[in-house]
């Protein structure tokens, strides 16, 4: 009995294999987007999570120097006398050719098993793998570092990328910094009775565990952005599943009432048409990821420059397929079928026996179903407003979007009906009242798909909107601290002190970066040291400022801090902030810092040094006419290479491929997208063109040809699309702002101003046009062709 | 005695409250016999027939089937009965549009249990469909679907062939020569048939003629 009914159901898809197909293929499209986005996200945090294993960050405490980058090794040596369970990290940069290495050495006798050698693959204990002279790192740096290293190198793939593990003494030799220590790790297990670390080492901060492991909160910003990509375009995608596999249970209610009425119990029925659902979502989720591994493996050398750019964070290039986003993709498609088709099933469940086999037409057909929809978006857009308006973190602002979106959608087809009965009412001739009355007959059936298209576009008009106003404020905040004519970073302080001289008595305005890692207000932050001058008067703007700001900098009377730091300390303009055990300061201004997660404040070059007087500068800005006559100078007079000076252009150029790689993203995924829900336009039409026909014969019959008939079914979509694309902007606005004033401050700590890009909106809309009108191309064709013997049949007895 | 229906009641909710349908109906039928019922549109000729063919539940009365309470059975049971021991033919034929004409008639032996691939081609045969087993539902004209639904039920050799207006939808011609063919299929398989027609002519052809006035038999 059960093979006799799985036969009967799954006739239907042999018969009607194109509805087979757009199921499929909308399932793991949506599948594909979602599942690309994730392998793209697992990567990079696989990358962050070796990165931190290597380092041993995040899950220790670490003693870090208060000042300068290294500590002296006595410090280790007293550190372990006085019984403090430490074990010594160095760290830093080697440069091979165009590349540049992480250098990690560690001590394999004290280190402890979560950090560094821990994450290698086979590496039980780390005094069995790290022996003098060996070096561990990814298979494609191993390669490189076999041709340039003496060791002996072996690749291991649970290294982070671009860095090498070895021994401490390896990496000193390399490193050229014998008895330096970067900084220690801090054993969680402690004899008892230990000094206090202050007492043996006070110019060393002890960080606790997780504060170090910025890596993660740095990119979050840009996952948590991917993710909300990914997650919209998985609801677009289950728009197109809910209309196929509603339609699809629609035509099908003659034959279940036919296998009741022979007798298949409704049970069986359900479990069988549950079945079948949860096999095609296995399809196509696995269909989904592959499709998803090639959107990644295409993306991902541009998301990984887009990191490393800004963030600093290396990701691997190259992707690895992961067991957890093939779950992941698979749960995600069988949840997303489940949710599209259990309303269709519940109504099956429920379908009397003897109800009517013909066409009880989408439950949005009737004028019932359509003012329940418009009652439920009015509800959800309620929830929205409210959840909007009062705030109260992350989880609260994605609800909101979530509601807003889910509303928007549902009040659609009100809206549609409403502007094409307006459109009835005003057109005067028999034909145009025909058309608008027949489109209107038509917005029930593509509803779903037109509700796809909606979240598409207005997903994409915010995300661009957020990503594109992200960069203008990014480019202004670098004009702002891009100011210098030209950047020279000295070898040393030796160097340095030397540079500071030879430019004080040639260029117009010299800037030390003079800064330290200190603690603020409880939390990491760095502090610096300005020398005040006009520079600093007329480039830097403030979120928030009191009088003269950089005046109470430059006296020692004021500090100004950054808005990450405002924000996470609840301090403002006016307040004191304790920037040294014995000083407060008042907060003289608040400036923007974005992509940046660290708290920082700015004192006064003097002020600062008096706190920090082993700090010299080895970097500094300057400002100067002949950028070019300053470079050869300091090439002939004091040896300095040009990878010592960068000018500011360089530095700008920079930044800005890094957005064109960020945008090339951005972009792939709004046309992957908008390709989407042009293809949810495509099946509906496909769909429900069977069901065209006895709508269109008597129109035929009565003298309008089959190919005005098609032309007139490609305006119409058209048309339609006009319409949702008008409703998308003013909802992808909302998304946006939603998105840069809500959810941007409760997860990162800084707002982002928001600009609105009406030309990219009108860009955005005409392709949104040109989808629905290349989606509606092949029906409109399909019809034009109709058989006069197919629309004939329509007023047929025997039909 | 196959079929015994004992005051048998139903009434639907209307528009304007509750409209009796039957009125404590009581009727039997004998293996291999044939009954025509008669009664004006709305008479309740429908609802009999789907009330003894386990398609809906009485308020009121019984309806045994060999025997067995069609009216007391669980929605399980009542499947199980359509499977095995009755057989509908619709007026709308009700044939499963994506399925061959060669499934559609074994279907409903396949769900029975009963599948016979020799007696399915006699059918066929004895109906003329041969040319037709490779095609769809929609590629065949009303009569030979309305053949194609009768091939499907008596393949499943019901003990009791329940018919609604089987020739409702055909031209005269083709509903005489179907008509003839099912009743002498049926004289064959001693299978039991209880018809609903409008027409006095087909209705002269069975065994037993009952009426249906308002509910009630004459």
């Amino acid at each position: 009995m059960m093979s006799a009914g799985l036969a009967a159901l799954w006739s239907h898809w042999w018969r009607n294999r194109l509805q087979f197909v757009t199921l499929i293929a909308g399932l793991a499209l949506a599948t594909a987007l979602w599942s690309g986005v994730q392998a793209i996200n697992s990567e990079a945090r696989a990358s962050y999570d070796a990165a931190s294993a290597v380092l041993g960050e995040g899950r220790f405490d670490q003693l870090i120097p208060r000042s300068g980058e290294a500590l002296p090794l006595e410090q280790y040596v007293a550190l372990r006398r006085a019984g403090w369970q430490v074990s010594p990290v160095l760290e830093g940069r080697l440069d091979l050719g165009d590349r540049r290495v992480r250098v990690v050495g560690v001590d394999p006798l004290t280190a402890p098993g979560g950090s560094g050698t821990a994450v290698l693959s086979d590496a039980p204990e780390p005094q069995e793998v790290l022996g003098d002279g060996v070096v561990f790192a990814a298979p494609d740096l191993a390669e490189v570092l076999r041709e340039q290293l003496p060791q002996t190198v072996v690749a291991d793939t649970g290294v982070a990328p671009d860095t090498a593990l070895m021994d401490i003494g390896v990496a000193a030799d390399l490193l050229d910094g014998p008895g330096e220590v970067s900084r220690l790790i801090v054993l969680q297990e402690q004899p008892r009775g230990v000094p206090p670390l202050d007492q043996i080492a006070p110019d060393l901060v002890r960080q606790a565990a997780q504060e170090g492991a910025q890596l993660g909160r740095l990119t979050d910003s840009f996952h948590l952005n991917l993710t909300a990509f990914a997650l919209l375009s998985f609801a677009v995608g289950l728009f197109i599943v809910h209309g196929t596999v509603g339609l699809a249970f629609e035509q099908r209610r003659p034959m279940v009432r036919t296998l009741r009425a022979l007798g298949m119990p409704l049970r069986n029925l359900v479990f069988l048409l549950a079945l079948e659902i949860t096999l095609f979502a296995v399809l196509a989720g696995g269909l989904g990821v592959l499709l998803g591994y090639v959107i990644a493996a295409a993306l991902l050398p541009d998301v990984a420059a887009t990191l490393e750019g800004p963030y600093g964070a290396q990701i691997s290039g190259a992707l690895q397929l992961r067991a957890d986003w093939w779950v992941s993709g698979i749960a995600i498609a069988i949840a997303g079928t489940t949710i599209a088709a259990g309303g269709a099933l519940w109504q099956i469940a429920r379908m009397p026996l003897l109800a009517s086999p013909g066409g009880r037409a989408w439950a949005l057909a009737t004028g019932r179903g359509r003012r329940l929809l418009g009652l439920a978006a009015a509800i959800l857009l309620a929830v929205a407003a409210s959840l909007i308006a009062t705030g109260g973190g992350l989880v609260m602002a994605f609800l909101s979007l979530g509601t807003l979106l889910l509303g928007a959608a549902f009040i659609l087809p009100p809206v549609l009906d409403a502007g094409l009965s307006v459109a009835q009412k005003l057109s005067r001739g028999v034909r145009s009242q025909w058309f608008w009355a027949d489109t209107r007959q038509q917005v029930p059936g593509l509803s779903l798909a037109l509700m796809a298209l909606l979240l598409a576009a207005a997903a994409n008009i915010g995300v661009s909107t957020m990503v594109s106003s992200f960069r203008l404020t990014f480019i202004e905040f670098l004009d702002q601290r891009l100011a210098s004519d030209l950047y020279i970073q000295a070898e040393d302080e030796a160097q340095g002190a030397a540079v500071e001289t030879y430019l004080l008595e040639r260029a117009n305005e010299v800037m030390p970066l003079l800064y330290a890692d200190t603690l603020l207000e409880g939390q990491p932050a760095e502090i610096y040291g300005a020398r005040v001058g006009q520079t600093y008067h007329s480039n830097w703007g403030f979120l928030d400022e009191g009088d003269t700001p950089w005046d109470q900098v430059a006296t020692g009377k004021g500090v100004i801090i950054n808005e990450q730091l405002a924000r996470r300390a609840d301090l403002w303009v006016g307040d004191s902030l304790t920037v040294a055990p014995d000083l407060a300061l008042p907060i003289a201004g608040i400036f923007g810092d974005y992509g940046n997660p660290i708290g920082q404040a700015i004192v006064g070059e003097e002020l600062f040094l008096q706190y920090y007087p082993d700090i010299r500068p080895s970097r500094f800005g300057i400002r100067i006419e002949d950028r070019d006559a300053m470079r050869t100078a300091l090439k002939n007079d004091l040896g300095l290479s040009d990878a010592q000076m960068i000018d500011q252009s360089a530095i700008k150029a920079f930044s800005l491929d890094v957005f064109e790689r960020t945008f090339t993203v951005t972009t792939a995924l709004n046309i992957l997208t908008l390709s989407v829900a042009g293809f949810a336009i495509l099946t509906s039409l496909l769909t429900l063109a069977s069901l065209r026909v006895p709508q269109l014969a008597p129109a035929w019959a009565m003298g309008i040809t089959r190919r005005e008939l098609g032309k007139l079914e490609l305006i119409r979509a058209v048309i339609l699309a006009t319409m949702t694309m008008l409703l998308a902007i003013p909802l992808g606005l909302v998304l946006a702002w939603v998105l840069l004033v809500s959810v941007n401050v409760e997860a990162f700590g800084w707002r982002l101003p928001m600009f609105v890009f009406p030309l990219d909106y009108a860009k955005l809309a005409l392709l949104g046009l040109l989808a629905a009108g290349l989606a509606a191309l092949w029906p409109a064709r399909r019809l034009s062709r109709t058989p006069p013997a197919d629309l004939l049949k329509v007023f047929s007895n025997e039909r | 005695m196959l079929l015994q229906i004992e005051n048998l009641t139903k009434s639907y909710a209307g528009p304007d409250g509750i409209v009796p349908v039957l009125r404590g109906v009581d009727l039997t039928l004998d293996a291999g016999q044939s009954l025509a019922l008669t009664g004006e549109s709305g008479s309740g000729k429908s609802t009999l027939l789907h009330l003894v063919g386990g398609l809906d539940v009485p308020d009121g009365g019984r309806v045994l089937l060999n025997g067995q309470d069609v009216a007391a059975m669980d929605d399980t049971g009542r499947a199980a009965l359509r499977r095995t021991e009755v057989g509908v033919i619709f007026q709308q034929f009700n044939l499963i549009p994506s399925m061959t004409v060669a499934a559609n008639i074994a279907f409903h032996a396949r769900l029975s249990g009963r599948e016979d691939a020799g007696y399915a081609a006699d059918l066929t045969r004895a109906l003329g469909l041969e040319a037709q087993v490779g095609k769809y539902p929609e590629q065949l004209s009303g009569g030979q679907q309305q053949r194609v639904a009768i091939a499907r039920t008596l393949a499943a050799r019901p003990a009791l062939i329940l018919a609604d207006e089987p020739t409702g939808n055909l031209d005269e011609s083709t509903a005489t020569d179907v008509i003839d063919q099912m009743l002498s299929l049926v004289a064959d398989t001693r299978s039991a048939l209880m018809m609903v027609t409008h027409s006095s002519a087909l209705a002269a052809r069975m065994e037993r003629q009952v009426h249906l006035s308002q509910g009630s038999l004459s």
